[in-house]
């Protein structure tokens, strides 16, 4: 029993790995993962589940595709079931993650493109968001925008806010050493400074405000929609 | 009309509905769509005082008794404008169509705005069902999903050719303002459907236009207020955000209203209900009320004085659609000349 249970937990882990695209958190703590099960042989059920039956189906399908490989890619799994429940677009997602179909296939005539290009998108919102939460200390402690555009990573005080920044940064690759600027442009890298400093933390702060705002949204729905609580899932205030 | 502390507001709800989404309307073979539809628009409905919550049987078919006692009676609405939404694949007779809505609003001269909306991949035939709708309830305003499933289509874009068409087309028959509702789904599945970029490309080549963005484009209300604050004939409607965050997570509604007041301006700010998800009694009580939360957090934030929630809860959507204001309701006196709320950081 106990080896079992550490492997659900290893399972979990690993799910916790993956994000939703637009909320930027774990599938775990949002509550996504309805079930997660895990025979003595290692044989892996998970389910996921989201705030409506309609939840737009290219998020989703980055969701269970992630939540395939996380779990495929861990040592003494036997066999990988992963599949969404409970929305519309849930045949054609999980038929596709299962046959590692890729998007274009999954959704025949639908899609022109694989991913990859709305995963930089959500990852650069993560960026700015992140850029918010690493700032803002900064801002209040009396240092004006331009002072901020000065600053470089090493300068920084160490933080998780931080760490998470540089991981998105990193990502989408762009300057995430400590001599790389503290404000870069989340497209191409360059270092913000001077007058511009002003608006792009005007930016990053609506940005972070939006992400939060729809998290706070999709929580309430998921709420109303399932009353247990999802593997991993961690209560909000 | 909404009376507080000797302030009177003039309301205006400008985004609500009179839908039938009960099983009589399911489309045979469509009954999960239509369902699950309706199920998602009753979760958003537990994000309101619990008091005011429904079951989901009268959700899916309230009366037009409970629409006029919730809208007028006790939800102090002066003016109510018909949003419609077809949804004809999944709904017989529509979810919510512009006749259903026209034939409770005749009954009652005087209180209701009788908006309609077009699909551009309806072609001719779309064209000509605009005019006789024009024709017949003297639209002004037009509602677009741009999520609306059609013949194998799972949506569409301002941008496409098509919708130029219908806009052109509109514009030549009085309209004036486009209610945009955007949904999860668009040609092609693999772009962000929630993406505002083709209302910013139709408001600078439709300047005629008012480009009203529902929801304040949730979820990308950062790429909303970027946009607006570039286009002036671009506005924000406030359905959702006060219905959606204001009672379930006062704090991100304060930092929502705050982005929105620095980026749009409450002269560009409309209050909508979205009734029957939500009762307007609730949210009008509520937004008369609200104040910042006293925090550091918020002190950047532009404040909303009581002129600013005249505007919101009626002033400015009476301007877009020309409705009369009785003198007492007016602001009382002209508001010193534009006050900029809406610009871009600078340094």
């Amino acid at each position: 029993m106990t080896a079992v249970a550490t492997e659900r937990d290893r399972v979990l882990d690993a799910l916790g790995a993956v994000r939703d695209p637009e909320l930027d958190e774990p599938i775990t703590t949002l509550g996504f993962v309805s079930t997660c099960v895990v025979s003595a042989a290692g044989d892996v059920v998970v389910r996921l589940r989201l705030p409506t039956y309609f939840c737009a189906p290219n998020f989703a399908f980055l969701m269970v595709a992630d939540a395939y490989d996380v779990v495929a890619a861990l040592p003494a799994v036997r066999s990988v079931d992963v599949a969404l429940e409970d929305h519309f677009a849930a045949a054609q997602i999980n038929a596709g993650v299962a046959l590692r179909a890729g998007f274009v296939a999954s959704f025949d005539g639908e899609a022109t493109a694989e991913l990859d290009e709305l995963r930089r998108t959500f990852v650069a919102k993560a960026v700015l968001a992140g850029t918010d939460q690493v700032c803002r200390p900064l801002v209040a402690s009396g240092i004006d925008p331009a002072g901020v555009a000065r600053l470089t990573i090493a300068d920084v005080p160490p933080s998780p806010e931080l760490d998470r920044l540089l991981r998105r940064r990193t990502e989408l690759g762009l300057p995430a050493g400590p001599d790389a600027p503290l404000l870069v442009d989340v497209g191409t890298g360059a270092a913000i400074a001077g007058a511009a400093a002003a608006r792009h933390l005007g930016l990053a702060r609506l940005t972070r405000t939006g992400i939060e705002a729809n998290t706070g949204i999709c929580r309430g729905m998921l709420k109303h929609r399932y009353a247990e609580s999802g593997a991993g899932e961690e209560e909000q205030g | 009309m909404y009376e507080k502390n000797g302030e009177k507001y003039f309301v205006v709800d400008s985004h609500m509905h009179f839908w039938n989404a009960g099983p009589d309307n399911w489309v045979p073979g469509a009954e999960q769509y239509a369902k699950g539809w309706i199920e998602c628009f009753h979760a958003y409905q537990s994000l309101a005082p619990k008091e005011t919550h429904w079951p989901i049987e009268k959700f899916m078919s309230y009366t037009e008794d409970d629409l006029m006692k919730d809208v007028f009676e006790d939800g102090y609405v002066d003016v109510a404008i018909f949003q419609p939404t077809y949804l004809k694949e999944w709904y017989t007779e529509g979810f919510n169509t512009t006749e259903k809505n026209a034939a409770l609003g005749e009954k009652h001269p005087g209180m209701f705005v009788h908006n309609t909306r077009f699909d551009p991949r309806d072609g001719d035939a779309g064209l000509e069902e605009l005019k006789r709708n024009v024709d017949r309830y003297g639209s002004r305003g037009v509602k677009l999903y741009t999520a609306e499933w059609n013949a194998g289509s799972r949506g569409y874009k301002l941008t496409d050719p098509a919708a130029y068409t219908y806009l052109a087309k509109a514009q030549e028959l009085g309209i004036k303002n486009i209610h945009v509702h955007k949904g999860p789904t668009i040609w092609p599945l693999d772009k962000d459907a929630f993406d505002v970029a083709d209302v910013d490309h139709a408001a600078t080549d439709f300047p005629e236009l008012n480009f009203i963005v529902e929801h304040v484009g949730l979820p990308r209300i950062e790429d909303f207020c970027f946009m607006a604050t570039q286009e002036p004939n671009v506005y924000a409607g406030l359905s959702v955000v006060i219905g959606g965050l204001m009672h379930a997570r006062p704090r991100f509604f304060a930092k929502v209203m705050g982005e929105l007041l620095f980026w749009v301006g409450e002269d560009k700010m409309t209050f909508g209900s979205d009734y029957g998800i939500w009762e307007p009694k609730w949210q009008i009580e509520g937004f008369v009320d609200w104040e910042f939360p006293d925090d550091p957090e918020f002190a950047d934030y532009p404040r909303l004085g009581i002129d600013g929630k005249k505007k919101i809860l009626g002033l400015n959507a009476a301007t877009l659609y020309d409705l009369k204001v009785p003198d007492e309701l007016q602001l009382k006196e002209e508001a010193p000349a534009a006050q900029d709320d809406s610009k871009l950081v600078s340094s």
